[in-house]
């Protein structure tokens, strides 16, 4: 689960990070009122959307007047941010976060997730901050510093201090970079977190450091005993097929293609995304109905995939192992029945009485073609949405 | 002979009588697993389907029938708890089917196994199926035949994918290993693929990755310097968009790694070769090995 900046930054105060005073704002009037509250004579007004590259979107302003508070505050409020992160389309800004601008000496980076291949916990550091640390990875390793920490001891000094001095850090800052770190650490442990990132950690010019931006992501599995965290959740930052979908417990994820996908398991899954591309379509979405596929999440997923407009064809690709196959057929067209077929269905059953499940397809009378493997019938879907396209044009 | 799992494997089942465990116990003894106990706190001293007894702990399981492997079906906050319960007792194999442990829970897991005999397999994973002896996991067992290929996969449904269609050309296998769909895992390919390596019955493996980490390609090139058996693979997710969690908790790509062209690229440089589809995993087989 991912939150705002000021939500992060709210968690970072409570954990002992610093971080610029600040306020959340949801309109103009908040956005003024917030500014008061701040010193100045500096303000920043910063949209609070869930994907990164706000600044370079035009999401993030300096301000050196109230008045001009209200105006970006205007200005950005409500705008379609467009960021590497949003696609083409935006994403509309509903949050602003008003906050003091900081005595910026230098820009660094300090992120904190799990490292799966040694099983630990990774800082990561670098002088690069105020960077896409992506392209830093990518384009110069070297300066980026990693240290491991033992789940049995915690981060130690020692590690903080060596990273500080890799940073080019010096006199009291490099304390409290450490005490920083530590910081980090406790509340990556204690909220469950997956992503904890601060880009750009700012030296200010009396050497004090400060959380200048913040990211927290957390492990969806681990909500359960994070309440806190859940409310934190923001509806209108998801998308809401996949908000949905998560209702019947149906996994999710939305494409840009032209052929929805109604899959059980997650690698079966992902391979019939793949396998569709193969034959020179391109999926929809990913959807994994579970072990269970009920009549019910059946349907469920069928309505999610139609509302699609760009779906043009559908293909059902169900290994039965455990669920019978005839249950599934069932499930397909009661269904089918239900949500009213306007765009072409492929199924392709394998497993447990596959030929009573084709039956059951075939004594439905509905327009269902069967696929007699996965080749076959990922062949078939993408035929069949090259013609419903075709139909449409 | 086969890998972890064979006749002489004593099932101890933790979480019996929940709605999973119990319809997959069903389906082992069905199949002819021996199951011989089950673990449910607070219920010690009653039956599970009037067969199997049921103890209060592991501890008490194991000194009353000798089980030498454990399935956990616990739901995801207790079965953390229970993996190291099972640890602590020197169960020889652990197979964690609970999908959604906390990846926390699972770091304290990795640590409290480290120097412990126990070998787990999973979370998130199908389990291990040794045909005609012994099924411990929610695979369907009807779909396998007594043979010598090893089916290695982080994917349930791809396992059985390639199980059926080995079954189909009449292949039989020698151990099915699911190994798990999240980032921390107790059993990692190189692992599995070291197992497969030293038993007589293998005579060949299909190895089934996706996205996020690099395990894929740290076996492949493991399979390059130590395997002399042949092995093929197989990479989901090459359409997966970066940044997304595709259904399994360790499938993503991260920070521009973990991408399924870079873990073929990674077969192909070792010279594995690739299925180009999910429905080739057999035939791409059969180009590099055929049965006797």
């Amino acid at each position: 689960m991912k939150i705002h900046e000021y939500q992060a930054k709210q968690l970072f105060a409570a954990y002992g990070v610093p971080v610029p005073v600040g306020y959340p704002a949801f309109s103009v009037a908040e956005a003024v009122a917030a500014a008061d509250k701040l010193p100045g004579p500096i303000w920043v007004v910063k949209a609070q959307i869930h994907a990164g590259g706000r600044g370079l979107g035009g999401g993030v302003k300096v301000c050196k007047s109230k008045a001009e508070v209200q105006e970006k505050a205007s200005a950005i409020l409500g705008m379609q941010l467009k960021t590497h992160q949003t696609g083409p389309e935006g994403q509309l800004v509903r949050r602003l976060y008003i906050e003091s601008g900081a005595d910026i000496k230098r820009e660094l980076y300090l992120g904190m997730l799990l490292d799966r291949d040694v099983g630990k916990i990774v800082i990561m550091a670098s002088t690069e901050g105020g960077m896409n640390i992506e392209d830093v990875a990518h384009n110069t390793p070297e300066l980026i510093h990693k240290a491991w920490i033992d789940p049995r001891v915690g981060v130690q000094a020692f590690q903080g201090r060596a990273l500080a001095f890799k940073l080019g850090m010096s006199g009291k800052t490099v304390n409290t970079f450490v005490k920083t770190l530590t910081s980090l650490y406790e509340l990556y442990m204690a909220k469950d977190c997956s992503l904890v990132e601060i880009n750009p950690l700012v030296v200010q010019g009396d050497g004090s450091i400060i959380a200048l931006d913040g990211k927290v992501n957390f492990d969806d599995n681990a909500l359960y005993r994070h309440a806190d965290i859940v409310a934190f959740r923001d509806l209108d930052e998801e998308d809401p097929r996949e908000i949905e979908a998560s209702k019947y417990d149906l996994n999710y994820v939305h494409l840009d293609g032209n052929v929805g996908c109604l899959v059980n398991g997650a690698g079966l899954a992902m391979a019939t995304m793949d396998i569709l591309k193969h034959y020179g379509s391109e999926p929809a979405n990913f959807l994994d109905v579970g072990g269970g596929a009920t009549a019910e999440k059946v349907t469920a997923a069928f309505k999610i995939i139609l509302s699609d407009k760009r779906v043009h064809a559908i293909f059902v690709n169900i290994f039965g192992g455990i669920m019978k196959c005839d249950t599934i057929a069932e499930g397909v067209v009661t269904a089918a029945r239900e949500v009213g077929l306007d765009r072409p269905l492929v199924v392709r059953l394998e497993g447990t009485n596959v030929e009573l499940g084709k039956q059951i397809l075939k004594d439905s009378g509905l327009p269902i073609l069967t696929g007699n493997d996965m080749k076959d019938g990922a062949q078939k879907a993408v035929a069949a949405a090259q013609k419903y396209a075709a139909s449409l044009a | 002979m086969a890998v972890l799992v064979d006749k002489n494997t004593r099932l101890l089942v933790q979480g019996i009588t929940g709605t999973s465990g119990a319809f997959h116990t069903r389906g082992a003894m069905a199949y002819g697993t021996n199951v011989v106990a089950g673990v449910v706190p607070g219920k010690g001293g009653t039956k599970f389907d009037d067969i199997v007894p049921i103890f209060d702990t592991v501890a008490d399981a194991v000194k009353a029938t000798g089980a030498n492997a454990s399935v956990v079906y616990v739901p995801p906050p207790f079965a953390a708890d229970a993996i190291m319960e099972s640890a602590d007792c020197g169960i020889a194999l652990c197979v964690a089917i609970t999908e959604g442990i906390p990846v926390l829970d699972m770091l304290k897991v990795k640590q409290f196994l480290a120097g412990r005999q126990t070998r787990l397999i999973g979370p998130n994973c199908p389990g291990v199926i040794t045909p005609g002896q012994c099924k411990l996991g929610i695979m369907p067992g009807h779909i396998h035949k007594p043979g010598n290929v090893a089916v290695l996969s982080r994917s349930g449904t791809l396992t059985y994918e390639a199980v059926g269609q080995l079954t189909a050309l009449g292949i039989g296998q020698s151990t099915c290993i699911g190994i798990g769909g999240d980032p921390i895992k107790g059993t990692d390919f190189i692992d599995a693929l070291q197992l497969f390596a030293e038993d007589p019955d293998t005579h060949a493996i299909i190895m089934i990755g996706e996205i996020g980490g690099s395990a894929e390609e740290e076996a492949a090139a493991w399979i390059k310097a130590n395997l002399k058996k042949p092995v093929i693979g197989f990479i989901a997710g090459l359409t997966a968009p970066p940044g997304r969690r595709m259904g399994h908790a360790g499938a993503i790509i991260s920070g521009g790694t973990g991408t399924g062209q870079s873990k073929i690229a990674a077969f192909q440089a070792n010279g594995i070769q690739v299925a180009p589809t999910p429905g080739d995993l057999a035939s791409t087989l059969l180009k590099v090995w055929q049965p006797k």
